[in-house]
């Protein structure tokens, strides 16, 4: 299973790196939340909860457009017939979407983390970043468990371009909600804070869910 | 595991709907192993929904369905990597150089990367193996995905309207080997020349079974009826 789940995602990475259709897209979106945001609220000096909700919101908004691209060259080209024609393991299938959707948002949030610093963070980013970072990672994985099921039963559907946004969307709001608790004392005024135990718990407890579902779904979502 | 001693395929009173409609039903036929079978009918009459059931691609709402001895659906993980599947949609990543596509492909069947270059030169893509997929013509495109089809030297072979897109010089490239030395099932809209190259014949008008006989005793009255109305 580790060999096909390496196959398959360096198929996925190699196709984003011919194509470029999903993470710049991801990419923008994100960041064009966040130049309304810094327009909007006329200022350069949000912390705590009102920062953590910020930079939550332009990471949900591209993580759906990321999980609705997820399977879009299976679906276009029908690879995705081919990839069941061949005796891969269903559980490999999930896993390199959910590593590649997780590589993704990697990508998108190198470029947005610095650009919220510029934009809308009133302290300084440097500190909080080894926290932050933790917690980015974790809510990642979660929202990359959560997309890869999603997107596999958005891309069945003819309106799957409607269909993702509206299974993803509350199905990350749990996860979200838990990442911006954990990250408003992360970046408060006056250095960041410890981070409650419970909300990581929360969010890997919801990747954890959400892959075993992944696992145990998958190969009635893929066949038919 | 072989078919041998055992039909190819073998279909028992099968159905499948989608939502209401009827796309398949009492569907019942055999191929003996080696054996070949051309699936005739109009536009709708269910002749792709029967390869993607054969090819385990779809469930069958009723009946029972054996391929290559193993029962559809509860044993099609037994089935995968031994059946070709040609059919509309070429499986291939536009993106992706042909080359990288087999490659691909190649690695998820356990194929030897061998396997590869050689398939590339039987279907006369040496020259354009490094090529995205997308600056290809769609007889070129054909032909790779015939290769693709072809890399895990497949038990039974499904083809699907296999040389639409293709030229005369492509399709008797192609033809021999895609339809020698395996059993096989194929779909087209030129019934004379499908009955001509095959053992045997099924006649698939709105999902119902019109006809299944040798090909030699189909009457061109027979497979004319499917046409009509």
């Amino acid at each position: 299973m580790f060999r096909d789940t390496i196959n398959l995602l360096r198929k996925d990475l190699l196709l984003e790196a011919r194509g470029r259709e999903v993470v710049p897209a991801m990419a923008l979106l994100a960041l064009s939340t966040l130049v309304v945001l810094h327009f909007a609220l006329g200022q350069q000096s949000l912390d705590g909860k009102l920062a953590a909700g910020a930079l939550w919101i332009a990471i949900l908004f591209s993580a759906t457009l990321g999980i609705g691209r997820l399977f879009v060259a299976e679906s276009e080209d029908g690879g995705m017939d081919a990839v069941l024609l061949t005796p891969v393991d269903r559980a490999a299938i999930l896993l390199a979407k959910v590593i590649a959707l997780f590589t993704f948002l990697v990508m998108v949030q190198i470029v947005i983390v610095p650009a919220f610093g510029l934009l809308l963070l009133g302290p300084h980013l440097a500190p909080a970043l080894p926290k932050l970072v933790g917690i980015l990672l974790l809510t990642d994985a979660a929202i990359a468990t959560v997309g890869a099921l999603v997107g596999a039963i958005a891309v069945q559907s003819r309106l799957r371009d409607l269909l993702a946004p509206l299974l993803a969307l509350p199905l990350l709001i749990p996860p979200l909600i838990a990442a911006t608790h954990a990250t408003a004392g992360i970046l408060a005024t006056g250095g960041p804070e410890g981070i409650p135990g419970r909300w990581p718990l929360i969010i890997a407890l919801y990747a954890l869910v959400f892959g075993l579902l992944g696992i145990a779904l998958y190969d009635n979502v893929l066949d038919d | 595991m072989g078919a041998t001693g055992t039909n190819a395929v073998a279909l028992e009173a099968v159905g499948r709907t989608y939502g209401e409609r009827d796309a398949l039903l009492g569907v019942t036929l055999t191929l003996p192993p080696g054996g070949s079978l051309a699936v005739l009918g109009a536009n709708g009459a269910g002749k792709t929904t029967l390869l993607r059931l054969l090819a385990g691609l779809l469930r069958p709402t009723s009946g029972t369905a054996t391929v290559l001895g193993s029962s559809l659906p509860k044993e099609s993980w037994a089935i995968r990597g031994r059946i070709g599947l040609l059919a509309h949609d070429p499986m291939l990543y536009r993106a992706l150089t042909v080359r990288e596509n087999l490659a691909h492909q190649a690695r998820l069947l356990s194929a030897p990367t061998e396997r590869v270059d050689e398939l590339i030169d039987a279907v006369g893509l040496s020259n354009r193996a490094d090529e995205p997929l997308r600056t290809l013509s769609r007889g070129l495109i054909q032909r790779a995905a015939a290769a693709r089809a072809l890399l895990a030297t497949p038990e039974l072979m499904l083809l699907d309207e296999p040389y639409a897109n293709l030229d005369p010089g492509g399709q008797s490239l192609l033809q021999p080997l895609l339809e020698n030395n395996r059993s096989v099932v194929i779909t087209g809209h030129d019934p004379e020349a499908l009955l001509r190259g095959t053992d045997f014949a099924v006649g698939l008008k709105a999902g119902r079974v019109a006809f299944h006989a040798p090909s030699n005793q189909v009457s061109s009255a027979d497979w004319k009826a499917l046409y009509e109305g």
